[in-house]
């Protein structure tokens, strides 16, 4: 990249008003309190013009984002361009990170939760329950998790899958600008959402997933909700496929655009769609269940392209296959709790809503502030201090609509996590880009980044 | 479970016993399952003893791992609350917890743990190097398996576990840094998750290195995914990764001092006025140790 400081170096007699000879003037550090202050000065964009214009080649570096509309949020593509081929492609990350894992660790367990949903926040419920998974095998308490908090666990993600695929397909249509599938996904999305709203209460950031089970049980009407939801969604989903599969325009900018085999997946831990376009069916929820997964009947559908119109159909038919499992959660749906039995781990408040909006429960309230003097210093032990986790590491491991969201979380026996590590897919995948870019055209590079489907919320956290 | 642990912490002696005690039979309770590790289907009666109800969960594949050690002792921590300034006047002031973390484990490790450990072995000692020497500890806990490199020989690991066909584990997980800046001379780590999709198997590598030479060799030449990974972790912990191709920050900006996950570097953040009170940031308040 031709920068300042590099022409003025090669013609410093050319620049009689830089203020001093030496080639330090141009960026001179001094020590202050506040870390090292630089004076960049010197440096004539004149100069930069001149030298572009001598020097012969066609080489541009153009930095695509942290703004743009098709970079998926604030993600920085940096292209060296010779005409309209991409030469070189690297990403510039960062700029969304939130420091939530540093922040977690001043958290209980249980707020933890609160966090990690808004980490990629368009699949908040694999977060939650991965991060649940682990702090879960942490306590040894896998097994004693409900089968109802199990099967509500896999309904909600199967949901997530569908609104996360609907996102990425609608995105990514509105940036090869087909609004329409844009306009289908989003309305789509929207069903899903209103189901979130009805069993948690919100459309994102939900924090329903809670370490030992959940934070609450599905609201009257959620079945009904879901069946007509399903009706809806097998009138809707064939739409996708009548918009894009088969339509030329569609296909002719995805196909054979955006290629990473397997070979090139191995190497660089492309998981999830990008994986699976490369025809191996490695599915997490297959060849590691958790959450009941084993009891579920599903496919696992690949394509054997290794492109972008592969990982587009992917996503098409995991939807379908989703939908099948929902339907099969909601026949298991039978009564129980949705929290471990343990009342040292469990929360000890249902939510009710008062008049005052969401709150705890007044039975709970009249039983802590009138009855039991133990089930209030219990309540608020649990709440304030949390409960404590043996010492340890685990790791747990979700398939999510992106690939493998791992969790590596280390206890050192405290209320809080003594580190909590996420391999989110996003960061992982995103990696590709190069690889995927590098040699074909800019309007490839959307393409690819969309077919990538990178939610800069999990890549950077 | 455990969380009945301030309700004994009246007793600062007793306080550490117990933290070992509890661990100690949860190993050994699925003990009568062991003849079910040594056979070589271990991986088949995953699925079995998985939908087994009441099971604790770490019965999933038998594991009668024993515990060699106590464990890795990584911190004391003193009295029941944040502040050590003297300014807990509540008589828990005296209490000191030992902060253990699951100690190596003997021979049998259950599951297909063996026949990892056997192949890795053999695979190391193929190419002459000792066995004992590369591999520190290993530990069988909560049905993971981690083996703890030295760190000279982690790419040395690191290519054998990958490209030998009876472990192949073909699929990095990326790296995780942790901080134990009481553990003298091992203060930082860094955590390796392996996976295999050939035998389907998941295994961890941990490799330490002391504060004050914070190097641990790249394995990016084997595994390309960790790239950004190390990035990561040099950029949250200062661990130098040596070999990278380009070591920089990825999430902090460039010039930026210091690196935040670390343990002693502050969370930051200011106290917030509700209605009259000041709420503390978030490190300055109240926390049980």
């Amino acid at each position: 990249m031709s920068t300042p400081q590099d022409t003025s170096q090669d013609a410093p007699q050319d620049s009689p008003q830089d203020t001093a000879g030496s080639p330090d003037a141009f960026a001179t550090g001094r020590e202050t309190t506040e870390g090292t202050v630089y004076t960049v000065s010197g440096g004539d964009w004149g100069e930069v013009a001149e030298a572009a214009a001598k020097s012969d080649d066609e080489k541009i570096i153009v930095n695509m984002g942290p703004q743009h509309p098709s970079t998926h949020g604030v993600l920085r593509l940096i292209l060296e361009i010779d005409g309209e081929t991409v030469t070189e492609a690297r990403c510039g990350i960062g700029y969304l990170h939130t420091g939530i894992e540093k922040n977690l660790e001043y958290r209980t367990w249980t707020q933890g939760t609160t966090f990690v949903t808004r980490m990629d926040y368009l699949t908040p419920f694999f977060n939650e329950t991965a991060y649940c998974l682990a702090v879960e095998k942490l306590l040894g308490i896998t097994d004693d998790v409900p089968d109802r908090a199990s099967v509500i666990r896999v309904l909600l993600m199967e949901l997530n899958r569908i609104s996360s695929h609907l996102v990425a397909i609608a995105t990514g249509g509105m940036e090869l600008g087909a609004t329409t599938v844009m306009i289908y996904g989003f309305r789509d999305r929207e069903h899903v959402l209103d189901l979130f709203e009805l069993i948690t209460g919100l459309r994102m950031n939900h924090a329903f997933v809670r370490p030992g089970g959940l934070a609450q049980d599905l609201p009257p009407g959620t079945v009904d909700a879901l069946r007509e939801f399903i009706r809806k969604m097998d009138r809707n989903l064939p739409e996708y496929d009548k918009l894009c599969t088969g339509n030329p325009v569609f296909k002719a900018r995805l196909e054979d655009i955006g290629y990473l085999d397997l070979a090139g997946c191995m190497a660089l831990g492309a998981t999830g769609p990008i994986l699976r376009s490369t025809g191996l069916p490695h599915d997490l929820r297959k060849a590691q269940p958790y959450c009941g997964y084993e009891d579920y009947e599903f496919d696992v559908p690949t394509t054997d392209t290794c492109d972008s119109f592969g990982r587009f159909l992917i996503r098409v038919e995991e939807m379908r296959q989703s939908l099948r499992i929902i339907e099969q959660c909601v026949d298991r749906l039978e009564p129980g709790p949705v929290m471990v039995a343990d009342k040292k781990i469990a929360w000890p408040a249902q939510l009710a809503l008062g008049p005052d909006g969401l709150g705890n429960s007044l039975d709970h309230i009249r039983n802590i502030m009138g009855t039991s003097m133990e089930a209030l210093i219990h309540h608020f032990k649990l709440v304030t201090e949390g409960f404590r986790v043996p010492p340890g590491q685990a790791y747990s491991a979700v398939e999510s609509p992106k690939g493998e969201l791992g969790v590596h979380v280390v206890s050192d026996g405290g209320t809080r996590p003594y580190r909590v590590h996420f391999r989110d897919p996003s960061f992982t995948n995103l990696q590709s880009m190069a690889a995927m870019c590098e040699g074909g055209m800019i309007a490839d590079v959307i393409v690819a980044v969309a077919s990538i489907d990178p939610v800069m919320g999990g890549v950077d956290r | 479970m455990s969380a009945d642990k301030p309700a004994g912490a009246g007793d600062p002696a007793g306080e550490d016993k117990p933290k070992t005690a509890p661990d100690a039979p949860k190993a050994d309770a699925p003990k009568t399952d062991a003849p079910k590790g040594d056979t070589p289907s271990a991986e088949g009666t995953k699925a079995q003893a998985h939908g087994e109800p009441g099971t604790q969960g770490a019965a999933e594949g038998a594991l009668p791992a024993q515990r060699e050690d106590l464990g890795e002792v990584i911190a004391v921590r003193r009295g029941m609350f944040g502040p050590r300034d003297g300014g807990d006047t509540s008589g828990y002031g005296g209490l000191v917890r030992t902060v253990r973390l699951p100690g190596g484990s003997s021979r049998p490790y259950g599951s297909y743990f063996d026949e990892v450990a056997d192949e890795l072995e053999g695979a190391l000692e193929e190419q002459g190097l000792d066995p004992e020497a590369v591999i520190e500890k290993t530990v069988v806990d909560r049905d993971e398996l981690t083996f703890h490199i030295s760190r000279e020989h982690l790419l040395a690991v690191c290519r054998t576990l990958r490209d030998d066909p009876a472990l192949r584990f073909e699929y990095c997980t990326g790296v995780s840094g942790v901080h134990f800046p009481e553990d003298r001379g091992r203060e930082l780590r860094a955590v390796y998750h392996l996976r295999s999709l050939t035998h389907n198997r998941i295994i961890r590598l941990e490799v330490s290195a002391p504060d004050a030479d914070p190097h641990i060799p790249s394995v990016v030449e084997v595994y390309p995914t960790n790239d950004w990974h190390e990035r990561e972790t040099y950029d949250f912990f200062g661990i130098i990764f040596d070999g990278h191709p380009a070591l920089t920050r990825i999430m902090m900006p460039d010039d930026w001092q210091g690196f935040p996950q670390r343990k002693d570097y502050p969370l930051g953040g200011i106290p917030v006025e509700y209605k009259g009170a000041q709420i503390p940031a978030p490190d300055q308040r109240r926390s049980y140790s």
